[in-house]
């Protein structure tokens, strides 16, 4: 082997890039592969990430008797051991879809008041107080939300059974405290809003101001402005904010886990207390599961892995597309 | 009523011309929305108390319904059907950000109300070494100690791993690599932390590891280095061009311009990101929940032995499900939430005071 090297390297080293690229200091070569490297082990942690969730997911599966996704039962300590997600992934997404139907319009509300309603100087420190939403952790809301938020929130499932009742969704057919999947999304609704704030208000305070001033010469209203000239701009801006927060609902453990009252039932009364969420679903179950019923929750881990990626994927994409052509950050 | 109530005071209010509003025929006064706004909280209390309605939420919506309604009648009454969206509107976007404000306010609230009860010095110096979980007493040292060094250790892995990360992508990364790398790193923003914890879970499954501190902290890592990269980034890419050059064009090698010059003029803002990103998994309890698995007794080794954490303090006394439990939980929710919140503010101060200075 040693032969063939000098005779390789010579015809084979493109001499003119070679010398501009690296005047050849040790210290240069370290640092970048330093900085290369742990950008490349960040890459390989992703991929790792996926690689062992799967192994132990399959190890999972083959063991379930039960189909592994239409059962209505998580019961891996069984004989035979049977669990499936199809109540976990009907839970998820119902509460995720109820707390983007309440988060976003609010959060689009409150970037345009940041951006274009709130006295200026006012702006930064309300931008702030939202931000602060955020910074509390998840465990705080979830005790806030089941001993603070569920009593007071009796009323309002009264009203809305009542008013709303023959809608089906919202008709409550068992009494009981409010620890339902409609609380569980509104808890959600207020945790996500902060992200959805900020990356909208981000995207309103990019409008061109060109656009803006014309519409107000032509003698528009305030609201006439935003209609026509900051909501079209901002429309893919606020999608992929509201995929954003879809996923951090879709993966919200610890304020789900103390709200809700699991049942391994699917029912469109969101109202109901029970159903569950993948999150949740193990944080309640981990401390009672053997050998096979942890990697039966690694599996609904890996599933909602795989939902979250799609999503953050799918916001991140538009995101960045939305960049190239804007050219609002040339 | 209200309507008519406005509009006869609208004429002898002399403030309109200031606005160059002569030109319109009829305007509402600058107060009216303060005044649709008393008129409608008014009317919401005296509503709900009158039905008799336990819950503010109710009122509060009641409220709040009432002063987008008034607020467009009043303006389509007095001025025209675009002023009246205009209004419409502008009512609506107040109303979002109050209903924004009142979670955090009651939330805040309720944390400190109830978590003064419990909070004092023994509270903050004692484990819960046998102090059974139904009887007042006890406190939160054991899981002070164990969220410090896991979130120290968590720190002290990601933040090099993240400054790194991110000079690559604005001093060197061109090409496939950095953008799979960035793409990446958006995306890993988004795990949820139950997954990362997870996939720790999955590797001591396979190793045959035991639950410790450490094995909580390298999850936490997982959900810290993807923040730290990002504010970095934005801090890297904010020091002026000019800087660089200046440095490259006397000689220095790139590695040293990097070192030198780039990374202490964005200093303080890589500061804030990391003090924020240790005030994001300083909270986290899920993965805590996994792998480290909770302790009564005051275990100062995080590589060994399983240790507890605040969040997961909160979270085992919540559980439990006692009044003297939930006593707890407050009180340490209330340790968690000023540990975070001093996080942030000092955080920000420092990106204010130290914000690089661009342009002139």
């Amino acid at each position: 082997m040693a032969s063939i090297t000098p005779i390789d390297t010579p015809p084979a080293s493109p001499a003119p890039p070679k010398p501009a690229k690296s005047t050849g200091r040790a210290g240069d070569k370290i640092f970048l592969g330093l900085s290369q490297g742990s950008g490349i082990l960040l890459l390989l942690l992703m991929a790792s990430i996926a690689v062992f969730l799967s192994y132990r997911a399959a190890l999972a599966v083959s063991k379930d008797e039960g189909n592994f996704f239409t059962t209505f039962d998580w019961n891996p300590a069984g004989d035979p051991p049977v669990f499936g997600i199809a109540v976990l992934l009907f839970g998820t997404v119902v509460s995720s879809i109820i707390a983007m139907v309440i988060a976003v319009p609010i959060a689009v509300g409150i970037a345009l008041f940041i951006s274009h309603y709130a006295p200026r100087r006012l702006a930064a420190p309300l931008a702030y107080v939202v931000d602060l939403l955020a910074a509390v952790p998840s465990i705080i809301y979830g005790i806030w939300g089941a001993l603070f938020l569920v009593p007071y929130l009796e009323g309002l499932n009264l009203w809305l059974d009542q008013f709303l009742g023959w809608t089906y969704i919202f008709e409550k057919t068992e009494v009981g405290v409010a620890r339902s999947l409609f609380t569980v999304g509104i808890l959600l609704a207020i945790m996500i809003l902060p992200i959805v704030t900020s990356v909208s208000r981000e995207v309103f305070l990019q409008v061109p101001k060109m656009n803006e001033e014309a519409a107000l010469a032509l003698g528009a209203t305030r609201w006439e402005v935003i209609r026509l000239s900051v909501l079209p701009f901002g429309r893919s801006g606020v999608i992929s904010a509201s995929m954003l927060g879809l996923g951090r609902a879709l993966g919200e453990t610890m304020a789900v886990a103390t709200v809700l009252s699991p049942s391994f039932l699917i029912s469109m009364h969101v109202l109901n207390p029970g159903g569950g969420t993948f999150a949740q679903n193990i944080a309640a179950k981990f401390d009672e599961a053997n050998q096979l019923g942890r990697d039966a929750l690694i599996a609904s881990g890996l599933v909602l892995f795989v939902l979250t990626l799609l999503v953050n994927g799918a916001a991140r994409l538009i995101i960045a597309r939305r960049k190239e052509y804007s050219g609002a950050n040339a | 009523m209200t309507t008519t109530d406005t509009s006869v005071q609208e004429h002898p209010t002399p403030t309109p011309p200031a606005n160059g509003t002569t030109l319109r025929s009829r305007s509402l006064p600058r107060w009216a929305p303060l005044a649709f706004a008393a008129v409608s909280i008014a009317l919401g209390v005296g509503i709900g108390s009158a039905a008799g309605w336990e819950s503010r939420i109710q009122w509060g919506l009641v409220s709040a319904i009432l002063f987008v309604a008034i607020s467009y009648a009043a303006t389509t009454a007095v001025e025209n059907e675009r002023q009246a969206k205009d209004r419409l509107a502008t009512s609506l976007v107040w109303v979002c950000f109050l209903l924004a404000i009142v979670p955090l306010a009651s939330l805040i609230w309720t944390t400190v109300g109830r978590g003064a009860e419990v909070l004092d010095g023994y509270f903050l110096t004692h484990s819960m070494a046998g102090v059974l979980g139904t009887e007042p007493g006890g406190g939160v040292y054991h899981a002070l100690i164990g969220t410090l060094e896991q979130v120290g250790i968590a720190t002290v892995i990601s933040a090099p791993i993240g400054l790194l990360t991110a000079v690559y992508l604005v001093e060197y990364g061109k090409g496939g690599l950095a953008r799979a790398v960035t793409f990446f790193v958006d995306v890993m923003t988004g795990i949820p932390s139950i997954v990362a914890g997870l996939f720790i879970l999955s590797i001591m499954l396979m190793a045959g590891l035991q639950p410790s501190g450490l094995m909580g902290s390298l999850a936490l890592t997982i959900l810290m280095i993807p923040v730290v990269v990002r504010s970095t980034e934005e801090m890297l890419k904010l020091v002026p061009n000019e800087l660089r050059e200046a440095s490259l064009a006397l000689g220095i090698p790139k590695w040293r311009t990097i070192l030198k010059v780039v990374i202490p003029t964005a200093i303080g803002g890589i500061t804030t990101g990391v003090m924020l990103a240790i005030a994001r998994i300083a909270g986290e309890t899920a993965p805590i929940m996994l792998l480290v698995f909770g302790a009564q007794l005051i275990n100062p080794n995080p590589f060994e032995g399983a240790q507890s954490s605040l969040p997961f303090y909160i979270w085992e006394q919540y559980r439990i499900g006692s009044e003297a439990s939930y006593d707890r939980a407050w009180a340490a929710a209330l340790v968690l939430i000023v540990f975070v919140m001093l996080l942030n503010l000092v955080a920000r101060g420092i990106a204010r005071w130290k914000a690089p200075k661009t342009g002139r």
